[in-house]
């Protein structure tokens, strides 16, 4: 990929983190953090577009390289469908060493002619992996001859693996939206409360928690990117009348694009928290009676929010004066950590300290207006500095994806799973009170008395 | 002979394969104190790292390279230089096993000759060993992988030139189709003939799921790496799956150990084959709890072959884990009516079905129609829901499912357990009736067929 692009990628002087910062500062805009070789985690700017564009549901996704991309990460994120399943079927060029000599563009182009002929999907995304980036196939050619040829619209998606993190996959996703896809349909209708979502991808039907409340507020979402989303759907985004962008940094670069391209405002916001939800909503009403939604839409969203704000905390009583005080680590490099730490604070938890590894520094100063001037906040934690921290019993329970769950786990540490592949849905008021199942069920599971207990013929050792 | 095929398409769809570097990293997670490595772009190893995290629910230590743009170009020698002392720093491991992946052997690097004059440059890495494996994504997958890195582990780490031999000492090297729970079982039975195993590599020691008192950022368990010299001095080889040939051949050239190469240790007759040759290596008789253990397979297997009897399967697994699942499925009466693996060995030559096609799960999937069983791994899943077909998930990786890892599946015991869990589906495929099925053609009238058990 050219050095260009990807300058051009993390130039975002619209956006609100950059211009909080220091002029020197933003010029830089977010490049991505150095990695250290035999010390790094995390995945790469493949998987980061992956994870950004899979949850097009009815698209075919195919992956250009050696088995290893596509094969061992294939169908393992729990992003939800509502109809199609094409997105979960892995399609991948599966590189030999001859294609590796010779060239991957044929076997591209008869890859892709298959996938069409066989699914005629509405479109085919093709990412680029680090060996055809390295042996110099020019995969864009090949899409616009595959589009021209098979009728179908067929989207490069320029993020190979060595370019960088998962964050700068996620971005050159939008990039790829934003070059061939959005704006090449319109839509048949459109409404003054229309509104695109970014950043939300329906893990474990998480939108599918939010939906119901704007369909009561007659707000229509005429496009996820990515979540449960359709292809022509995302297609038609820049007719939507207002922007809510869900995991802040990943894609707001996306929505910078639509607001000076299009003129569509956006807004960042959470749907982790009641207030952080009813926040979002309020936002969501007032920016597009802003944009010439009717006036009367402000009421209606107050009366929802009060309406759904009793009920969520009246579902929440009987968790409340379990939860409350005890202390929480939160690890999580997917959900926004601000707000899951306001959502954890309005079960009473105290959160001890969390990672910020893909925040910014306006996260970082709302983590400090929520958690105080102690709070800590951390990076990448050594394996073994956590280990240490649970096994001290520094927290009562860890929030974290699966990466880290069984170092939890072995130090007889309550977990809850908190990243894609998740099975509980934690979004709006109805999530949150799954939210609170989730942990208090962890937490108070008969079997920590049981574990944690010393054999009988060690404690007998213990005494003579 | 069976037929091996391509499946002549110009896309894989739903891969069946796992990568040849997560096979390396595998095997060398069978050595005590040691990281593994990958040589490439830290998405390489984020994927393979997160997969057997959730295949062997356990902490996985894999590090990477973490090879940018630019290193991928210029070559990434001071990557590995960079990696491996942060490694040393951090967690000071007996043994760094090094994956090369796709992205640095498209570069065409000279791992191996980087590798030596780093070493001229470290010499405080005296006391730590590293292993370099070559295996780039690009050719074949996990099964090749593994044996790969247990090759290359035999190469830098056992001596040339024959030893005194012990007698009673005899060399294991298990193939990657054998489950931690296996590699336990295999070393219990041979030190039950007096014999003195050592296993490489050991997964039963490192991944069998245990909770260690401390924190350690290598693995804890396995095969330790003092051991690995002596395998010069053992009596013999016993190389499980034909993927473990071409490393008991090695040892053999370098150390004049002889060797024998297994199959597959699940079947009675194959464990039949097995218990005689530790019979005439430890000049033992067989002993007692494994005559009992031989009883009781067999009266699993009257008990259980009326289930088994005409049921079509279809099947999809590297080719040493087919061949022994396949093999056990017609030695109870199956017909495999559809074979599907993921890389070419001549173990599939041995598959008791016409064709077996080096494909994916489409493949499987488009041929398994009016099948009763379908057997792959986890991934079979959406075959299974499509076609309605019940899934017996087997190999890697195995996600959705509790205690793979410990799983038997060899030996008498293995054999009648697998049985068990394998009938048990059958059975319930039949709508849960109890009565013995006799093929597809009857099951529509399963009343009648009920019928004999009710006599009985």
């Amino acid at each position: 990929m050219g050095r260009q692009t990807r300058a051009a990628v993390f130039q975002q002087p619209g956006c609100a983190i950059n211009q909080a910062k220091p002029e020197h500062q933003r010029a830089k805009g977010c490049s991505p953090r150095t990695l250290i070789p035999g010390a790094a985690a995390g995945g790469c700017a493949f998987d980061g577009s992956k994870i950004a564009l899979q949850p097009i549901t009815d698209a075919a996704h195919l992956v250009h390289g050696p088995l290893a991309c596509e094969g061992n990460s294939w169908d393992s994120r729990n992003a939800q469908s509502s109809g199609p399943t094409l997105y979960r079927t892995g399609f991948t060029t599966d590189m030999t060493e001859m294609d590796v000599i010779q060239g991957g563009e044929r076997k591209l182009y008869r890859a892709i002619k298959a996938v069409v002929e066989r699914e005629k999907p509405p479109a085919v995304f093709v990412y680029t992996t680090c060996v055809p980036a390295l042996i110099g196939d020019d995969v864009e050619a090949v899409c616009a001859a595959a589009t021209e040829r098979l009728g179908t619209p067929v989207i490069p998606v320029n993020a190979p693996g060595f370019v960088g993190s998962k964050n700068l996959g996620n971005r050159l996703a939008g990039d790829a939206l934003m070059k061939h896809v959005i704006g090449t349909v319109e839509p048949e209708w459109r409404t003054t409360r229309d509104v695109l979502i970014i950043g939300e991808y329906n893990v474990s039907g998480e939108l599918w928690q939010i939906t119901p409340l704007l369909k009561r507020l007659g707000i229509r979402v005429l496009a996820s990117i990515s979540g449960d989303a359709r292809y022509r759907e995302v297609a038609m985004a820049h007719r939507a009348r207002a922007t809510m962008v869900v995991c802040s940094q990943a894609m707001v670069a996306l929505a910078r694009s639509l607001q000076e391209k299009y003129g569509i405002p956006y807004f960042e916001g959470s749907f982790h928290g009641i207030g952080e939800t009813s926040a979002a909503l309020m936002r969501m009403a007032t920016l597009l009676v802003q944009q010439g939604a009717p006036p009367s839409l402000i009421g209606l969203a107050q009366d929802l929010i009060a309406e759904e704000e009793a009920r969520a905390w009246e579902r929440l009583d009987p968790f409340l004066p379990r939860l409350a005080g005890k202390r929480v680590l939160l690890y999580s490099g997917g959900v926004k950590s601000w707000s899951m730490i306001s959502a954890l604070q309005e079960l009473g938890m105290v959160v001890i300290g969390t990672s910020v590894r893909k925040s910014t520094e306006d996260d970082k100063d709302r983590i400090r207006d929520l958690m105080g001037e102690d709070a800590e906040m951390f990076g990448q934690i050594p394996a073994k500095e956590l280990w240490r921290r649970l096994t001290n019993g520094e927290a009562d329970i860890l929030l974290s994806g699966g990466r880290t769950q069984f170092t939890a786990l072995k130090t007889k540490t309550p977990w809850v799973d908190v990243n894609q592949e998740r099975h509980h849905a934690y979004a709006g008021y109805v999530g949150m009170a799954n939210l609170a199942r989730q942990i208090d069920s962890a937490l108070y599971h008969p079997i920590w008395d049981q574990v944690r207990a010393p054999a009988p013929w060690d404690v007998e050792d213990e005494t003579p | 002979m069976t037929r091996i095929s391509g499946n002549g398409k110009a896309v894989t769809v739903n891969p069946a394969r796992s990568s040849a570097p997560l096979g390396g990293a595998m095997a060398f997670l069978g050595v005590d104190r040691c990281l593994p490595l990958f040589h490439g772009s830290q998405g390489c190893t984020a994927f393979a790292l997160v997969l057997m995290v959730r295949h062997f629910r356990e902490a996985i230590p894999l590090q990477t390279t973490a090879m940018g743009e630019l290193n991928a170009i210029l070559g990434g020698a001071e990557n590995v230089e960079e990696a491996i002392c942060n490694i040393r720093d951090r967690a000071a491991p007996r043994l760094i096993g090094i994956c090369s992946t796709a992205l640095t052997e498209t570069r065409g690097e000279d791992a191996f000759g980087d590798l030596k004059m780093m070493r001229e440059r470290h010499p405080e890495w005296a006391g730590m060993n590293l292993v370099l494996a070559s295996t780039p994504d690009y050719t074949g997958g996990l099964q090749d992988g593994w044996a790969k890195a247990v090759e290359a582990m035999i190469a830098a780490l056992v001596p040339d030139g024959p030893a005194d031999q012990s007698p009673i000492q005899v060399n294991i090297l298990p193939g990657s189709h054998l489950t931690p729970g296996d590699v336990e079982e295999l070393r219990e039975t041979v030190a039950a003939f007096g014999l003195d195993p050592i296993v490489l590599p050991d997964l039963s020691g490192s991944l069998d799921g245990h909770v260690p008192v401390e924190y350690v950022p290598t693995t804890l368990g396995g095969t330790p790496v003092d051991d690995i010299p002596h395998m010069r001095a053992s009596a013999v080889t016993l190389a499980i799956g034909e993927q473990m040939r071409p490393a008991a051949e090695l040892l053999e050239r370098r150390t004049g150990v002889p060797f024998q190469v297994f199959d597959r240790l699940t079947g009675l007759k194959p464990v039949d084959t097995f218990l005689t040759a530790l019979s005439g290596i430890s000049g033992r008789p067989v002993p007692a709890r494994f005559r009992r253990q031989r009883s009781q397979l067999i009266d699993a297997m009257l008990d259980g072959h009326f289930y088994f009897a005409g049921q079509h399967i279809a099947i999809a697994a590297d080719p040493d884990l087919l061949l022994a699942l396949s093999g056990f499925l017609a030695d109870m009466g199956c017909t495999i009516q559809a074979a599907v693996s993921t890389t070419s060995s001549p173990a599939l030559e041995r598959v008791p079905t016409d064709t077996v096609v080096i494909g994916d799960l489409d493949d499987l999937e488009q041929a398994a129609d009016g099948c009763d069983l379908i057997v792959a791994h986890s991934h079979g899943r959406q075959a299974a829901q499509r076609t309605g077909i019940p899934l017996y998930r087997v190999g890697f990786p195995v996600f959705d499912r509790l205690g793979v890892a410990n799983r038997v599946s060899i030996g008498y015991r293995g054999t009648r357990d697998l049985i068990f869990r394998v009938g048990n589906i059958l059975i319930e495929g039949h709508d849960g009736h109890e009565g013995p099925s006799h093929g597809n053609e009857e099951r529509a009238h399963d009343g009648i067929v009920d019928a004999p058990l009710a006599a009985d």
